[in-house]
């Protein structure tokens, strides 16, 4: 019920920025979609296939990483510090494991819904992608993992400008690096072993499983279930406290 | 009902609450008065669990508050002394929310939202976003939201800042219906005479600490129920009688314009805070 209620909030206000929304999303993929599809990407080959084969998945990984963390993320930061709408749900019977659960659900949504036009966008790019159930769930997977990595981040710091800090120095860089735009062997190998770990690596290496590695294909969304189990841990944790 | 335990709040080197131990029982009219930054806010921020006590407890109904003590916090109703409406939705849609957070069924939340759209005045802007409407309006949805769920304790800080002097008394009356239908109001104000009609009993607090707690009347008595005022070296100046015959003797010496009245709770007040920062 009180789950219910937040997600209907969300859907409120959603609704009331749709097109803004809708358009936000769409920006960030498009431009993407330009400049490493047919721009750079028009030549190049990866692994015997078309480039933008090969980045619609990397696509999909950072843009429902990045709505799905910065979404929550600011919504908790504003409501704490200048809207004061955190209050009202700090002072009502709803337990902190039932808040996390709402907000990041709601948040996850949103970055689904931006999978959901980069998939419209790679059918009208005309670029070969493979839907399947597991696809689904990996992207699924990562829009919670990152909600609740966002859900943490928005209690934690206390200023608008220590957000946009967050995002530069950990969120940005991930979006690049974590095998989203090029494969993984690429990288130094020390570096290598650092980005494999990364939630974000997992996402882009499992969207792009093809389904030969049974063993892979289990740890990858293994590896994405743990951390979103240490970020709510983490989230239900400090939201106890804060204010 | 509420009972406070060596309640402290420190804020670096502030102690915003000092060491609180005091009751408040159930259908009481609880007025906490002082001066600005005396820690009235922190107190209720901690009673309605917004912020946690660096050391001490508070007990609702026995129970040891804190932020997933739900069965608790179902019963409490909270005006804060900010806005914290959601700008975006309109007027109805905050209500619908806080009924549907509390678990109020459809139509029940439905009934509540007309009634108290009613009341407040509200009802012909019901479908408008909150961000378009004036402080005293938010401050108006604010008590209605604070009552949709009909709870046992309602919790305010200031919650008439804003308000037009008749929309006031009309909260006046409906804050003291409350109460005689068993409601416990805890209320913290700026306006003494607020406290003065309304409170069954105020407790003081300057720099944290509560200095006095009793009933207005009470108060009143016992620091003089006849204030001479006057005027000397660009000041207003008062002093406190137990009668008006004193104060009228110890005027008798005093050239200038003078004034003798029954003291009310503001003076006492002043007369309280002003001594503990003399101190
Ligand atoms: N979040 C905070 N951080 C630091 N100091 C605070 C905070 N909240 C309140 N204070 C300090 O605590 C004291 C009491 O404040 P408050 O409870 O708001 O007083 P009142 O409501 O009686 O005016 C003040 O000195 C205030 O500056
Ligand atoms: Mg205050």
């Amino acid at each position: 019920m009180q789950f219910m209620a937040i997600l209907w909030q969300e859907y409120v206000l959603f609704k009331g920025k749709f097109w803004s929304v809708t358009t936000g999303s769409m920006i960030g993929p498009v431009l993407y979609l330009i400049v490493f599809g047919w721009g750079l990407g028009s030549g190049i080959k990866v692994g015997g296939g078309a480039y933008i084969d090969f980045v619609i998945p990397g696509i999909i990984a950072l843009t429902t990483m990045n709505l799905s963390f910065g979404t929550v993320a600011n919504d908790i930061n504003i409501a704490r510090l200048y809207s004061k709408t955190f209050e009202e749900f700090m002072v009502s019977p709803v337990s902190m494991l039932v808040y996390a659960a709402g907000k990041i659900t709601a948040s996850a949504f949103r970055g689904l819904y931006s999978a959901f036009i980069i998939v419209l966008l790679a059918i009208v790019f005309k670029a070969g992608l493979k839907l399947d159930f597991y696809f689904i769930m990996i992207t699924l997977l990562n829009c919670f993992v990152f909600s609740a990595l966002g859900f943490s981040v928005g209690l934690i710091i206390n200023s608008h400008g220590d957000m946009a800090k967050f995002t530069n120095f950990i969120i940005t860089p991930m979006s690049f690096l974590c095998g989203t735009f090029f494969p993984l062997d690429k990288m130094p190998v020390v570096l290598k072993e650092f980005i494999w770990i990364l939630p974000l690596t997992q996402t882009s290496l499992a969207l792009r499983n093809k389904g030969e590695d049974m063993q892979s294909m289990l740890l990858h969304p293994a590896i994405l279930i743990v951390y979103l189990i240490i970020f709510l841990i983490i989230g239900v944790t400090i939201c106890k406290k804060a204010e | 009902m509420i009972v406070f335990e060596n309640l402290t709040k420190v804020y670096g080197t502030i102690t915003a609450v000092d060491n609180l131990n005091f009751e408040i029982g159930k259908g009481e009219f609880f007025g906490l008065l002082g001066p600005n930054g005396a820690g009235k806010t922190t107190t209720i921020r901690m009673l309605n669990t917004l912020t946690a006590p660096t050391s001490g407890s508070i007990l609702i109904d026995g129970r040891k508050m804190d932020r997933n003590v739900t069965e608790v916090k179902a019963k409490i109703g909270v005006v804060s002394q900010h806005l914290n409406l959601e700008g975006e939705m309109t007027a109805w849609q905050n209500l619908e929310l806080h009924g549907f957070l509390y678990g109020l069924k459809k139509d029940i939340r439905r009934k509540r939202i007309e009634e108290l759209l009613e009341f407040t005045g509200l009802s012909d802007r019901a479908k408008e976003m909150v961000r378009t409407f004036s402080g005293g309006m938010k401050r108006k949805l604010m008590i209605a939201r604070a009552l949709m769920h009909e709870p046992e304790i309602l919790l305010m800080d200031e919650p008439t800042v804003g308000l037009d002097p008749a929309v006031r008394r009309k909260m006046w009356d409906l804050m003291k219906g409350l109460n005689k239908n068993g409601l416990t109001v805890v209320l913290t104000t700026h306006y003494i005479e607020e406290a003065e009609i309304l409170c069954s009993r105020v407790g003081l607090m300057n720099s944290g600490k509560l200095i006095e707690l009793d009933t207005p009347q009470k108060l009143i008595k016992k620091n003089g129920e006849f204030v001479l005022e006057y005027f000397e070296n660009g000041e207003t100046r008062s002093r406190f009688f137990n009668t008006r015959q004193e104060a009228i003797d110890s005027a008798a010496g005093m050239d200038g314009s003078v004034n003798i009245r029954p003291a009310n709770l503001e003076d006492t007040f002043i007369k309280l805070t002003n001594r503990k920062v003399e101190n």
